[in-house]
């Protein structure tokens, strides 16, 4: 009489252990198809860029690329750091500072977004933190937007001269990356 | 609709080894030849075969285009210009491909506004219906990822801008959505990699499309086809055969879709898309003004109406996963439209809606543009969600005929036991 129906429990320890370890097979299976998709090696490896800065004179600006992506270079008037500087963190839609060089609940100041000593150097990834778009305003004639920074004509958002975000769909300032001065004239990014 | 009469019968002996062994004819000949359908059909009905129709035109046109075309970043926009001017017809099938793109979902449109006017998704055609909206998002997937391959401006940006709209996964769990735009992207920006995996994939869809094509005719010849009255097939009288008499008629439609769709091949292959496209692709530069294709804009008028960047795009997404609902949304019991007299007008006003969402999304995101397109998305919104549910309660129906064929004959019909 040990029949099955008597001593459920074996068979059910046998159902569920068998179901269960097909499970870490399928999902073990699917994941370097998924994995497949992430960036490659060559994609990953840190390139970094060295820039020279002698050539951008103060009110002008440069974009590079870094990663795939548009790097800002802005060497900012004594005009747009006081204008930055006179904002009070309150005032902003984003208050993080948004640079990786720093912690992550820093506040959005001026001072957080740039580095000490070379305050009128402001470097960013130019990308809109809405979609994507690369705004406009680091040519001479281009829009700059109602806060004489930045101002991204896809969905009309406008950034500071800090590179924070004031006005319009975007959710955060630009992301500042890390970078070094490696000397008066010339910074490193990555 | 499964248990009609029968009346294949094999015309030769190989006909009917095989009818013995593998009954393929006859079932073709059941579902396609003898298949009741509904004798009022109006010219509405054939947009589902001018639909399969398309299918196959862009199926095989991609097939040889693929043949030519080259995904990678340095030479996708030149070898779009070298199937233009030296492949051989390059010229022809490039632009049948482009505007069938675009007399797709022309015919998808249609399609789709008939199916809502007669109520076509009603019980017991709510799996058909279903399966209609999924083929619809596996449509515009399939048109997104085919768009980006030209690389050209509005590829290019096009596809950053709609890949970002993940990036709004953020505001729910940080990092969550920078994870799968970089998945999508397969790097940190849009890239000859994104490139190369869109062109897979879009190879891929269009046959899933054919699939879940088949099991919607499938469904659809389970219950049978709706008709302009909503009243099912009742009786012989209600009904013809599928051939010649549907067939015939969808043909005829079917050849003058060809020639609308002939005359923009011949005379305007470019004028359904966007000059900006034929600038190749800057990384650095973002068009001043993007818009998607025209057969997105509605859309993309929801998803700019919306000040939150995540609002947008689950309103964006919601309008259209709305229509999964609709079976249980519409509380009415009359299918057609024609016999509810208020729903009519809400329906009506509904299409304009959806056209001057169109319009809106064409036009820069500022001034009164957003104000109108967030007026017009509100009402797409309350049309579904709250009108159809009320109204359907409220509403008293007008008069209508007992059967399709009172409605063909009218008094005619009257006395005959049908």
């Amino acid at each position: 009489m040990a029949s099955e129906t008597e001593n459920p429990n074996r068979r059910d320890f046998l159902t569920v252990a068998a179901t269960s370890w097909v499970a870490v097979g399928a999902a073990a299976t699917l994941w370097p198809l998924i994995q497949q998709m992430n960036p490659d090696a060559s994609t990953q490896a840190l390139a970094s860029v060295e820039v020279d800065l002698s050539p951008v004179k103060e009110g002008q600006a440069i974009t590079v690329m870094w990663r795939g992506k548009p790097v800002f270079v802005r060497n900012r008037t004594k005009a747009e750091i006081e204008q930055a500087n006179k904002v009070p963190v309150t005032d902003l839609i984003d208050r993080y500072a948004r640079n990786d060089a720093i912690a992550e609940t820093a506040a959005a100041s001026d001072q957080n977004r740039v580095k000490k000593d070379h305050e009128n150097w402001l470097v960013m990834v130019g990308i809109c933190t809405h979609l994507g778009c690369i705004p406009k305003g680091q040519a001479l004639g281009d829009n700059k937007g109602d806060y004489g920074g930045w101002f991204c004509p896809c969905h009309g958002s406008h950034y500071d001269t800090a590179g924070r975000i004031r006005k319009g769909p975007a959710p955060e300032n630009f992301k500042v990356p890390t970078y070094q001065f490696v000397s008066d004239t010339k910074i490193k990014i990555g | 609709m499964a248990n009609h009469e029968d009346t294949f019968k094999p015309g030769s002996r190989l006909s009917q080894w095989l009818d013995e062994r593998l009954p393929v004819a006859r079932m073709m000949h059941g579902q396609f030849v003898d298949f009741p359908t509904p004798r009022n059909l109006n010219y509405l009905w054939t947009f589902g075969g001018i639909l399969t129709f398309c299918l196959g035109v862009q199926i095989i046109t991609g097939i040889v285009l693929a043949m030519h075309y080259v995904p990678n970043d340095k030479m996708a926009f030149d070898s779009i210009e070298h199937i233009r001017r030296n492949v051989n017809y390059g010229w022809l099938l490039r632009s049948v491909h482009a505007v069938g793109a675009s007399m797709f979902f022309v015919a998808v449109y249609v399609h789709i506004a008939r199916g809502l006017y007669y109520g076509s998704y009603k019980a017991p055609r709510e799996i058909l219906w279903i399966l209609g909206v999924i083929i619809y998002l596996l449509m515009m997937a399939t048109g997104f990822l085919g768009y980006t391959l030209p690389w050209g401006q509005m590829s290019f940006w096009g596809v950053t801008v709609i890949t970002n709209l993940f990036s709004s996964l953020d505001a729910v769990i940080p990092g969550l959505g920078t994870a799968i735009v970089t998945w999508l992207w397969g790097g940190y920006s849009v890239s000859g990699v994104t490139l190369n995996r869109f062109f897979s994939l879009h190879y891929l869809l269009p046959f899933v499309i054919a699939g879940v094509v088949g099991l919607h005719i499938w469904a659809l010849h389970v219950v049978g086809q709706n008709n302009p009255i909503g009243i099912d097939i009742k009786t012989k009288s209600d009904s013809v055969p599928m051939a010649p008499y549907a067939v015939m008629k969808d043909l005829f439609a079917l050849f003058v879709f060809i020639m609308l769709f002939a005359w923009f091949v011949f005379f305007a292959p470019d004028y359904l898309g966007h000059a900006d496209n034929y600038v190749e692709a800057n990384p650095l530069v973002t068009p001043p003004h993007i818009v998607p294709e025209w057969y997105y804009l509605p859309f993309y008028a929801i998803l700019r109406a919306v000040p939150s960047k995540l609002g947008g795009v689950v309103l964006m997404f919601g309008s259209i996963l709305v229509l999964l609902f609709l079976p249980w949304l519409d509380t009415s019991r009359v299918r057609s439209a024609r016999y509810r007299p208020i729903f009519k007008w809400l329906l009506v006003l509904f299409f304009f809606t959806f056209l001057a969402l169109g319009y809106l999304g064409s036009k820069p995101a500022e001034g009164i543009y957003v104000l109108w397109a967030q007026i017009f998305t509100a009402y797409y919104f309350l049309f579904f969600l709250v009108l159809m549910p009320i109204v359907g309660v409220l509403e008293t129906p007008s008069p209508m005929p007992r059967s399709i064929t009172e409605s063909v004959l009218g008094d005619r019909a009257a006395p005959a036991k049908s």
